[in-house]
């Protein structure tokens, strides 16, 4: 009887281990998850993933004043080509269909709690009166099923697309559009502009640029660098790595990286055997998640703080202000969650959309870091500094309670 | 089908003699013995231990340092400590595969619960000890009672303590907790001399290693390799199967919780501390010797398993491998390692069919191997079937 149970066990086991691999790839702290760029990793898979032009656009960006009022960040666009929404224009009130790629992770929470709030808030109007979601739990298949059934099923006077991986899905919205009601696509892009408008922050590149150049600014050549990155092959996350590996490169800084999934334990292994083999001057990361153990890893080794660059999620700012260390908070915009919502009111009023709404995407400072710290008083640790939902009605307590609807 | 430890008892009376009859081995004999133990599927893993011990103070002799050391056992613990509850429940025959949602769990309690009263630490950790007594309740009664195979158990119970734990904290720590429940995992005690520190986390370890080698050669542990070997003697023999089972399911799970406690300390809380702990315990365990369906392993065994598994990581930080080709190098060495134990065994069972009396002689060579701690595995080589045939 043993014998005949083994090769079951060993299939089972087989199953469980490929399906956790599954599991792991999809599964990322990292907002827009795209698994599989096509190209392998390699050692030289910052160069694959470089594109000059988006580079140099996103570096542009970077600088631009955006246009829209100033204590609204959430309608600011850079550089926009307005597009023109007189079809879609009607009265009464409007549903709203959401296939959101996942909430598998703090920034996505963080935003799909602003959302809800936003659409409270929106209700009032009596424009959008009704929002139903589908959440795709990281999967493609499940997100294409998702758009397909608010096509045929849902109702819908419009759709918001989140897009769980670019190529994957770029077939589904197409069919939304389609229906010609109003698509709204968010985060992450996909490969067709018939959505009425994109929005999404400026880009992986700038953050790049943004959080090397810090680093560079602040060392010396020949100093050591290491680079904590959640895992390889998800176009933004590669974007951010492609540009700041590149200029690491040309100002002489010896950079070494390691994909950690975001994992606390994992960074601070990682960074611990960096400083068993010397010492180490800076830490870049692709992604917030994580930071405080890479401070504490220096901690415990006893040695002098790097000059670093985390996220503006919120532990990594309360360690920075408690060590007062030389450090940096790169921004993937939360209050992009706003936006689209937004945007589905202007469209259904017949307002002007950007087609590709850009959104301001600024680091926090050492100087904006105390306001930021304030603003956000009594939030959990993995809550985003710039989710910008302060003027909507459920703040601080939704946040604070981190009720995820 | 050469069922081995229907009788614990008869076993260690057999292995007794043989240890006495060691000392008497001339000096070529025991280098011939040592390398005969190095090839052993067991000594293998002991032997790539060392290889990579040795390849990571080449590369960084400072690694060697007992400060430097003492830091590596204090980041092996935790998972360690969990693979050493996983053994308890593969030896039996079973999986659980609730283990990281478990870390997990704890972790995420401590951080909602502690906050940074001090105070709370005590009633939190009794509070933890209660989850993790009930997830081995539910996941082994669950498994023998209800005859779920614990494969689905676990994986259920994994999703359900993910799913709640993610409900009740919105996915997210409020904080690290108070700084003198992070002491468990990330303090020590400073200014020993010689070595330096001894953090918390290696005495924690310590004291699970004595527990587990104490349980696994108490009745219960013997019982639970019976089962593990052939359930239906072992009930014929007269064992509780299901309250053993289910007792190897608590012991799991609270070793899980031993391990969320520590890394409490170690890495700070977060949703991802924990993650994959599962198949990192049972690729440590298999690594170490024990085999998958139960019957066969050593508590001592699946600690080398996770220290090779943990020194392995090391040393793929140590070395100028690019982080993309990690994953892959690691996969590779793990297979490597456990087909050579299944090779061995294989071969060696084939010898065991053949020829009856040079596998007496190879048994009863065999308990030293690892000396005390082998002991109940020993039984479940080929040779002890071919002397009991």
């Amino acid at each position: 009887m043993r014998t005949g149970l083994k090769p079951v066990l060993r299939t089972a086991v087989a199953v469980v281990g490929a399906s956790a691999l599954i599991a792991l790839a999809g599964c990322t702290t990292d907002p827009t998850v795209e698994p599989g760029g096509g190209e392998g990793g390699g050692e030289d898979s910052s160069e694959e993933w470089f594109d000059q032009e988006l580079y140099d656009r996103q570096f542009e960006e970077r600088d631009v004043v955006p246009d829209g009022p100033e204590d609204k960040p959430y309608l600011q666009m850079i550089s926009p080509e307005m597009g023109d929404t007189s079809e879609f224009e009607s009265d009464g009130g409007k549903k709203m269909c959401f296939a959101n790629a996942s909430i598998s992770n703090p920034w996505r929470q963080t935003g799909w709690i602003t959302m809800n709030e936003q659409l409270k808030d929106l209700k009032k109007n009596g424009v959008i009166t009704e929002m139903e979601t589908r959440d795709a739990q990281d999967n493609d298949d499940t997100q294409i099923a998702d758009i397909d059934y608010f096509i045929s099923e849902g109702d819908c006077d419009g759709f918001i697309i989140s897009p769980n991986s670019t190529s994957a899905i770029t077939p589904a919205v197409e069919r939304a559009c389609k229906t010609d009601k109003p698509v709204i696509v968010f985060d992450r892009g996909v490969e067709t502009d018939c959505a009425v408008t994109f929005i999404h922050p400026i880009g992986g590149f700038a953050w790049g640029i943004d959080t090397s150049q810090f680093l560079i600014d602040n060392l010396d050549a020949g100093d050591k660098v290491v680079a904590l990155r959640i895992l390889p092959g998800v176009d933004v996350l590669e974007q951010r790595w492609a540009a700041a590996d590149k200029l690491f490169g040309e100002a002489d800084i010896d950079v070494v990286d390691y994909f950690t999934e975001g994992d606390p334990a994992e960074i601070k292994k990682v960074v611990s055997d960096e400083l068993a083999k010397g010492d180490v001057q800076g830490v870049w990361m692709d992604a917030g998640d994580g930071a405080v153990s890479a401070v504490e890893a220096f901690e415990d080794a006893g040695k002098d703080y790097p000059v670093m660059t985390g996220e503006d999620e919120l532990s990594f700012l309360r360690k920075w202000k408690e060590t007062e260390m030389t450090a940096l908070a790169p921004v993937y915009t939360n209050f992009q969650w706003r936006t689209p919502l937004l945007a589905a009111e202007m469209i259904f009023n017949g307002e002007e959309v950007p087609t590709e709404w850009v959104l301001p995407q600024s680091p926090i400072t050492a100087e904006d870091l105390d306001e930021y710290l304030d603003r956000n008083e009594g939030m959990p640790d993995g809550h985003y500094a710039k989710f910008g939902g302060e003027d909507l009605s459920g703040f601080p307590e939704v946040w604070q309670d981190r009720v995820i609807p | 089908m050469t069922s081995a430890t229907g009788h614990p008892q008869s076993v260690r009376a057999q292995s007794a003699p043989s240890r006495s009859g060691q000392s008497r081995l001339g000096v070529g004999d025991r280098m011939t013995e040592w390398g005969r133990r190095a090839l052993d599927p067991k000594g293998i893993v002991v032997v790539l231990l060392i290889v990579i011990l040795l390849a990571i103070i080449v590369l960084n002799p400072s690694f060697a340092e007992p400060g430097s050391l003492m830091r590596f056992i204090q980041r092996v613990a935790p998972i360690a400590i969990v693979a050493i509850g996983q053994y308890f429940v593969i030896v039996s025959g079973e999986f659980d595969l609730s283990m990281g949602a478990v870390v997990t769990a704890q972790v995420m309690t401590v951080g909602h619960l502690v906050g940074v009263d001090e105070s709370k630490t005590v009633p939190v950790l009794f509070v933890l000890v209660g989850i993790g007594i009930l997830v081995g309740l539910i996941n082994g009664l669950a498994t023998t009672l209800l005859r779920v195979p614990s494969f689905i158990v676990t994986l259920g119970t994994m999703l359900v303590i993910h799913g709640a734990i993610m409900w009740w904290t919105g996915g997210v720590a409020t904080s690290n907790p108070a700084e003198n429940f992070r002491q468990i995992g990330r303090g020590g005690f400073e200014n020993i001399p010689l070595i330096d520190s001894i953090p918390y986390a290696v005495l924690v370890l310590a004291a699970v290693i004595l527990l587990a080698v104490w349980l696994s050669r108490r009745p219960f542990g013997r019982t639970l390799t019976a089962i593990g070997d052939n359930s239906a003697a072992a009930t014929f023999a007269g064992s509780r199967v299901w309250w053993t089972k289910t007792s190897a399911f608590v012991l799991s799970s609270l070793s899980a919780t031993v391990a969320g406690v520590l890394l409490v300390g170690f890495a700070g809380v977060h949703p991802s501390v924990g993650q994959g702990y599962e198949f990192t315990a049972i690729t440590a365990v298999v690594l170490g010797g024990v085999v998958l369906g139960g019957g066969r392993g050593t508590v001592l065994g699946a600690l080398t398993g996770a220290f090779t598994l943990e020194a392995l990581f090391t040393l793929l930080n140590f070395t100028a491998v690019p982080a993309t080709m990690r994953d892959a190098i690691q996969g590779a060495i793990i297979i490597a390692a456990v087909a050579y134990s299944g090779v061995v065994f294989a071969r060696r069972r084939k010898r065991s069919r053949t020829s009856t009396s040079t596998n007496s002689a190879t048994t009863s060579a065999d308990p030293t191997t690892t000396s005390a701690e082998s002991a109940p595995s020993t039984p479940s080589t080929g040779g002890d079937g071919a002397v009991r045939q």
